[in-house]
C-alpha cells in the first residue's frame, strides 16, 4: 500500500482502470459535464434553465417583476411553501408520500392562533406545541404505514380529512383569527431582513464554507490515495458562488433586504442536504428508497427510517403553517388548503426529486419553489386570475416530470438508469 | 449415522458446514426429507436438483428463513441452531440471493457498505471506498468505477459487488443461489473466477445451480436432490455428466434410498 502522502494524480487508486475516460483541468472538467448531461445525469440543469426562462419571460411582460422589491417579495413567499416542500423531499426519497402536509400547515397555523393570540401562550411554547402536534401526526402516519402495510397516499389522504376537520374547530365559527401586526411572528415573516452588512458577511461565510468543505474532502482524498479535484477546480466555482451570493444580496438589499424567513428555510434546506449526505441516517434514507428489501436484509433500521421522514415532513408541514400564519397575519380556515398542498408536492418533483424513490436532493425544494413562486407571483403581477395560474401551474408540473421522464429514458440508454 | 463420523479423527479435519438429517414439511408437502450435506474449507459444494427438488427450502433454512422439522445443523463440529437471518448471519454463513439485494440507485462504495456504513457521526467516505478498490482488486474485479450507481453496471459485475459485499465480513461460508442464471458468457466466466478465488482463499462455497456447465468449472462435488432427498454426492472430476444427469432426473434408481452413499473419493481438502 502506499505511503500517506499526496500520490500523482495518475496512480490514483480509482483512476487505474485502463477503461476510465480522464479528463483533467478546467476543460476536462467542462467535457465531463457535457458528456453527463448527454447521458441523462442532467441533475439540477433543467430546473435552472427552467428558472431563467421564466424570469426572462415575466421580466419581458412586466418589468417590475425583476426589481429589487419584488424579487425581496419573492424570497419571503418562498419561506412558507419551500419548508413544506422540504418535508415532501424526505418522504419521496423513501419513495412515499404525504398528502396531507397542507391540512397540516393549516392546523399549525390554528394552533398558532388560537395558543398564541386568544390563550396567550408565549411565542416559544406555541412553536413548541406546533411542532409537536406536527410529531404526534408524523409519528401516527408512520406506525400506520408500518403496522398495517397500508399505502401512505391512503393513509395521509385520511389524515388530510381529519386534520382540515380539527383546522375547523381550531379556528371555530369566525372562520379566522387575526395575529396582531405588532407580534414577532408576524414581524419576522414582513419585516425582519437580515441586515446588509451581516448579509454581506453570511454570503461570504457561504462561499468561504463551500470551499473549505470542498478543499478539505479533496485533501481527506487525496490522504487516502483517491484522485481529489484541484485547487483551480475548487476555487472556480468557489468564485462564482461568491459573486452570484453577493450581486443577489446587493441587488435585494436595494429594496427591502434578504428576509430573515428565507433565511430560516434555506439553513434547514442546507442542513437537511447535510444529513442526507454525509450521516448514516441519510444514506438508511437513500437505501430505503432505492429497495426497501435490500435495505432490510443488510440489517438497516427500516422502520426506523420510516417514521423518522414522516415525523420530518410532518413537523416541516406544520413549521411551514406557522410561517403562512405569520405572512398572512391570520390563522384562518383557509390557510394551508387549496394549492398549498400540491404546489409543495410539485415543488418537490420540479426541483428534481423522483417521485419514485432514492434520487433526489434537499435542494430540490429550494430550486422547485422557486419555479412555483416565481410562477404565481408573475401572474399575479399580470393580474392574472388564480384560474389561469392553477392551468399554468399544473403545464409547468407536467413538463418538469417529462424532463424527469426523457432525462431517465437517457440515463437507461447510457446505463446509469 | 453421521456420514463424517468416519472423518472426524482430528479436531481439525471437521466439515466447517454439516447438515443431518434435515427434514421440513409444508402442511402435506414433505419439502425435505432426511437431508444431509457436508461443505469442507476450500471446497465448492454444487447443490443440482430439478425445480421442486428442495434447493431452495435447503438455503431458507440456512439462510434462517425457515427452521427445519427435524435435525441438525453443526458449523465447525458445534450443534448450532439457526432462527434468523441474523443468526445465519452470526454464525458465519453468507447468503446470496438471485435478486442480489442492491440498491440500484446508490454507487458502489454504498452498496458495499450497506447497513454497515464506517464513521461514528459521519459517514467515513474516504476509508470506505478505499477498501472498498483493495476489495474488489483482491477479487481481480473488473469495476472501472466505484462511485457510479449499481443500475450502471451489468449483471455480471453486480453479482461481483453482491460477493464482494459479503466478503466484508470475512464469513467462512458462502450459499450462492444461481449466480450465474441471468448471465452471458463472459459474464459467467467472470462470476465462476471469483468463486474459485472464494474458494482459493479457503472459504466453503454452495453453489445452487441448474447449469451442468457451471458444475463443471467450479465445483468439487455435486450433492443432488431429488424430490426433497438425498440423490447421491458425486466427485465431479470422476463421475461423467450423465451420471449426475441421471440423479437430477431421478432415473438413477436412488430416488427411493436412504441418503445416497456418497460416492468413492468425496474429494476433501
Amino acid at each position: 500500500m502506499k505511503a500517506p502522502t499526496r500520490p500523482s494524480p495518475l496512480e490514483a487508486l480509482d483512476t487505474t482502470d485502463e477503461r476510465l475516460v480522464l479528463r483533467r483541468g478546467a476543460l476536462g472538467s467542462l467535457a465531463n459535464a457535457l458528456a453527463r448531461i448527454r447521458s441523462g445525469d442532467i441533475g439540477t440543469l433543467p430546473i435552472i434553465v427552467g428558472i431563467v426562462l421564466v424570469w426572462a419571460l415575466f421580466g419581458i411582460l412586466n418589468p417590475v417583476f425583476v426589481s429589487s422589491t419584488n424579487l425581496g417579495n419573492l424570497l419571503v413567499q418562498s419561506a412558507s411553501e419551500g419548508i413544506i416542500a422540504l418535508g415532501i423531499v424526505l418522504v419521496l426519497l423513501v419513495g412515499e408520500i404525504d398528502l396531507s402536509v397542507g391540512s397540516m400547515a393549516g392546523v399549525g397555523s390554528s394552533i398558532l392562533g388560537v395558543g398564541f393570540v386568544v390563550h396567550g401562550w408565549p411565542l416559544s411554547a406555541t412553536v413548541a406545541v406546533v411542532l409537536a402536534a406536527g410529531a404526534v401526526v408524523g409519528l401516527a402516519y408512520g406506525l400506520v404505514f408500518i403496522h398495517f402495510q397500508v399505502p401512505s397516499f391512503v393513509i395521509t389522504m385520511a389524515g388530510l380529512l381529519a386534520l382540515l376537520g380539527l383546522q375547523l374547530v381550531l379556528v371555530g365559527q369566525t372562520g379566522s383569527i387575526n395575529i396582531p401586526f405588532s407580534s414577532s411572528i408576524v414581524r419576522f415573516m414582513e419585516k425582519d431582513v437580515l441586515p446588509h452588512l451581516v448579509s454581506y458577511v453570511a454570503a461570504a461565510a457561504i462561499a468561504a464554507g463551500y470551499a473549505g468543505v470542498s478543499w478539505a474532502r479533496a485533501r481527506r482524498r487525496a490522504r487516502a490515495a483517491l484522485s481529489s479535484r484541484s485547487v483551480a477546480s475548487i476555487l472556480v466555482p468557489s468564485v462564482a458562488l461568491l459573486a452570484g451570493l453577493e450581486f443577489a444580496c446587493w441587488y435585494v438589499n436595494r429594496a427591502g433586504g434578504v428576509s430573515d424567513a428565507f433565511v430560516v428555510f434555506a439553513a434547514l434546506v442546507a442542513v437537511m442536504d447535510f444529513l442526507l449526505r454525509r450521516t448514516h441516517w441519510g444514506r438508511a434514507v437513500y437505501a430505503v428508497g432505492g429497495s426497501r428489501e435490500a435495505a432490510r436484509r443488510a440489517g438497516i433500521n427500516v422502520t426506523a427510517v420510516y417514521l423518522s421522514v414522516f415525523l420530518l415532513c410532518a413537523m416541516f408541514a406544520s413549521l411551514g403553517g406557522m410561517f403562512l400564519a405569520g405572512w398572512l397575519g391570520a390563522s384562518s380556515t383557509e390557510a394551508g388548503t387549496g394549492n398549498v398542498n400540491l404546489d409543495a408536492i410539485a415543488a418537490a418533483v420540479i426541483g428534481g426529486t423522483s417521485l419514485f424513490g432514492g434520487r433526489g436532493s434537499a435542494y430540490s425544494a429550494l430550486l422547485g419553489v422557486a419555479v412555483i413562486q416565481s410562477i404565481a407571483n408573475g401572474l399575479d403581477l399580470l393580474n392574472l386570475s388564480s384560474a389561469q395560474q392553477f392551468m399554468i401551474t399544473g403545464g409547468v408540473l407536467l413538463i418538469a416530470v417529462i424532463v424527469d421522464s426523457i432525462s431517465q429514458r437517457a440515463r437507461r440508454a447510457h446505463g446509469r438508469a | 449415522m453421521h456420514p463424517n463420523d468416519g472423518r472426524a479423527t482430528a479436531a481439525t479435519a471437521r466439515p466447517i458446514l454439516a447438515l443431518h438429517g434435515i427434514s421440513k414439511a409444508f402442511g402435506a408437502v414433505q419439502a425435505l426429507r432426511d437431508v444431509s450435506l457436508e461443505l469442507w474449507a476450500g471446497e465448492v459444494v454444487a447443490l443440482l436438483g430439478d425445480n421442486g427438488a428442495g434447493k431452495s427450502t435447503l438455503v431458507k433454512i440456512l439462510a434462517g428463513v425457515y427452521s427445519p422439522d427435524a435435525g441438525a445443523i453443526e458449523i465447525n463440529g458445534q450443534p448450532v441452531s439457526i432462527t434468523s437471518p441474523a443468526d445465519s448471519r452470526r454464525h458465519g454463513l453468507a447468503i446470496i440471493y438471485q435478486d442480489l439485494a442492491l440498491c440500484e440507485n446508490l454507487d458502489v462504495v454504498a452498496n458495499l457498505f450497506l447497513g454497515r456504513a464506517e464513521g461514528r457521526l459521519l459517514l467515513a467516505e474516504e476509508s470506505m471506498e478505499r477498501q472498498s478498490w483493495a476489495l474488489l482488486r483482491s477479487l481481480s474485479a473488473k469495476i472501472p468505477s466505484v462511485r457510479t450507481p449499481v443500475a450502471s453496471l451489468s449483471g455480471g459485475q453486480r453479482q461481483t459487488v453482491a460477493i464482494a459485499r459479503s466478503l466484508l465480513g470475512d464469513p467462512p461460508i458462502f450459499v450462492l443461489d444461481e449466480p450465474t442464471a441471468a448471465l452471458g458468457g463472459a459474464q459467467t466466466a467472470e462470476v465462476l473466477k471469483m468463486i474459485r478465488q472464494l474458494r482459493d482463499r479457503g472459504h466453503g462455497v454452495i453453489v445452487i445451480t441448474h447449469n451442468l456447465a457451471d458444475v463443471r468449472a467450479v465445483a468439487d462435488r455435486a450433492v443432488v436432490l431429488f424430490l426433497g432427498r438425498n440423490n447421491g454426492i458425486f466427485d465431479v472430476r470422476e463421475v461423467p455428466p450423465e451420471t449426475i444427469v441421471a440423479a437430477i432426473t431421478g432415473l438413477n434408481g436412488h430416488a427411493k434410498g436412504q441418503p445416497a452413499e456418497a460416492s468413492a473419493g468425496a474429494s476433501t481438502p
